[in-house]
């Protein structure tokens, strides 16, 4: 089971880091508890460090083989957990752009978490105002929760009125869990395609792993009047 | 095997210079870039087509048929003719006359156009691109087959008893490459027709392209019009060169850095080793070139890229006279070699028409 977090953090260390390795491993323990068995894989895709190539992808039209990377991890992941800074009362340009170079419908129906970092708790809304609808365009399941943490939160515990950091983190944890646990495991044979592609790079006219086509009669028969 | 040049008609400024060519300038350059294609042995020129600046070529027959007029041998075609804004009537009826014009030296490469006002300038919906590049070629392949049409469709007007004239040369109509940066329903239309597949290949890593020819091969044959090594496969192609591969890299980079395309992006070298873009010596244009035989299986023609992102005319033709002279010699060369007898040559007037009058014979002999 492949869970993969995407980082949009800049500072070296960062709190969006640090929010989303805390995620990460809250949802694994819960994964691990309920499978038993089934070993959790955890990557984590740091933006910063493909922020030249998300700029260039918008340049030429494709992604670099760095970032075609960082695009199969996410798309192939069988939960995603998604922190971003919030800049401007939103989520950050480099994490927008990021999704911006993923295929729309790479994420139809996979489970994602949504979380975000700020320097106080007055942005926190942006993650129900503008990340939540992104991933619902995108038609990702996204967990009720969604985790906030102002610079306050790494210090403080619960008030009356809020669960600290630490629940929010566990809760938001167990619903993506349970998203995760209740879908089929994403096939693991991406392998295989890139065996595919592989052997029709070598092979002379070979025919390989190809796309999916409507057959052309298909094609101008619906176009009959 | 074909080897030509295409020609996005792009007026560019020179970066090194700060110098825009005009409208006229650059249409008469590429008219003298036609010319010198031939003047080295190049077989085939291909132009774009484009209804916006900056760019010249909107009117490719137009352009053809001066070329046509003062060269001998010179394939002519396009790259590509809008399937999509064109009505299907009036292509039937340039690309034929040109065919006479040309003694036959013509054909063509149909596209869908990706840019967006270009749609409903013409009174046509992007969003119905694929649909219009499906209807409006079956219309053309029809007009070009049948004297009289009947015809009935959802984008256009409908035609009842109509007549395309001219018709097409020796009743053998311009062979047709579909050419698609992304799209397998193009692929499919291509293999649907026996008719050619185009992959630009230029701005784009290979394995896309492998993907897309791979497809178009497979339903070729699934179609019956051959093995799947038998389909007519083009692709496209862009190189620098210079003596010392030094040069090319530090002649071309400002070049590269700035253009329209890709500029201001990845760096020349990142470039490079993503898609098939070649700066260097002659020898390596030659090396990389024959990876893509590797790639893509046996193909039928090869087109470069050599004219655009605001290069000087004089360093075009310079480019051409070391293509003609060094690198498409040893290219057909290689190529031929291992080249398997039942992999066809790309089709020409000549070899349709003879085609054409052969399936003629053996119906005859049938049928008496």
């Amino acid at each position: 089971m492949k869970l993969v977090a995407v980082s949009a953090g800049l500072s070296e260390p960062s709190s969006t880091r640090l929010l989303a390795d805390r995620l990460l491993e809250a949802t694994r323990r819960h994964l691990e508890t309920d499978d038993g068995q089934e070993p959790v894989e955890v990557r984590v895709v740091e933006l910063r460090d493909l922020a030249v190539d998300v700029a260039n992808a918008f340049v030429t039209g494709f992604p670099g083989a760095r970032l075609r990377a960082a695009i199969e991890a996410v798309t192939a992941a069988d939960g995603l957990v998604a922190v971003t800074p919030v800049f401007t009362a939103s989520y950050s340009g480099l994490f927008k752009s990021f999704f911006d170079v993923v295929e729309p419908d790479a994420l139809a129906g996979k489970p994602v978490l949504i979380a975000a970092t700020g320097g106080t708790a007055r942005h926190s809304l942006a993650l129900e105002h503008a990340m939540r609808p992104l991933f619902a365009y995108l038609r990702a399941v996204v967990a009720p929760t969604a985790v906030y943490a102002a610079s306050e939160d790494w210090g403080g515990g619960r008030d009356a009125f809020t669960d600290g950091l630490g629940e929010r983190i566990g809760r938001a944890a167990g619903e993506l869990a349970a998203l995760v646990s209740g879908r089929p495991r994403q096939a693991t044979d991406k392998a295989g395609d890139k065996a595919g592609d592989k052997a029709a790079d070598k092979a002379v006219g070979a025919v390989g792993e190809v796309e999916e086509v409507v057959p052309f009669e298909q094609q101008l028969a619906a176009l009959r009047p | 095997m074909q080897f030509g040049v295409f020609s996005v008609g792009d007026v560019t400024m020179d970066p090194t210079t700060g110098r825009t060519p005009t409208e006229h300038e650059r249409v008469k350059a590429m008219v003298t870039i036609a010319l010198k294609a031939e003047e080295v042995g190049l077989d085939v020129f291909a132009t774009g087509e484009h209804h916006n600046p900056p760019f010249v070529p909107s009117s490719p027959t137009t352009m053809l048929g001066y070329i046509a007029a003062r060269t001998e041998r010179l394939v002519l075609s396009t790259a590509t003719t809008l399937i999509t804004t064109n009505d299907p009537v009036k292509i039937a009826e340039d690309f034929a006359m040109l065919q006479h014009l040309a003694d036959g030296r013509v054909d063509l490469m149909l596209g869908r156009g990706n840019t967006g006002p270009v749609y409903p300038w013409f009174g046509q919906d992007i969003r119905q691109g694929i649909p219009l590049a499906v209807e409006n070629y079956a219309l053309l392949h029809k007009l070009w087959r049948e004297d009289v049409v009947d015809w009935e469709g959802r984008f256009r007007t409908p035609l009842q008893g109509f007549t395309s004239t001219p018709r097409p040369l020796d009743g053998v109509p311009p062979f047709v490459w579909h050419g698609s940066i992304r799209s397998p329903e193009i692929a499919e239309q291509a293999a649907y027709y026996g008719d050619g597949f185009f992959a630009n290949n230029i701005f784009w890593p290979k394995e896309h392209f492998v993907r897309l020819i791979s497809l178009y091969r497979q339903r070729y044959a699934h179609y019956g019009h051959g093995t799947p090594e038998q389909a007519i496969v083009g692709l496209g192609g862009q190189v620098f060169m210079r003596k010392n591969s030094q040069d090319a890299v530090r002649e071309f980079r400002p070049y590269f850095d700035n253009a329209p395309v890709y500029g201001h992006g990845p760096s020349l070298e990142d470039f490079m080793a993503e898609t098939p873009l070649t700066v260097g010596s002659p020898q390596q244009v030659i090396d990389r070139t024959l990876t893509f035989r590797e790639h893509f299986g046996n193909y039928q023609r090869q087109l470069f890229l050599m004219d655009h992102a605001g290069l000087p005319l004089k360093t075009v033709l310079e480019q051409l006279d070391i293509l003609g002279e060094e690198v498409v010699p040893v290219l057909r060369r290689e190529f031929a070699k291992d080249r398997p007898a039942q992999v066809p040559d790309a089709p020409t007037h000549a070899s349709l028409t003879a085609a054409a009058t052969a399936a003629a014979a053996t119906e005859t002999s049938t049928t008496v």
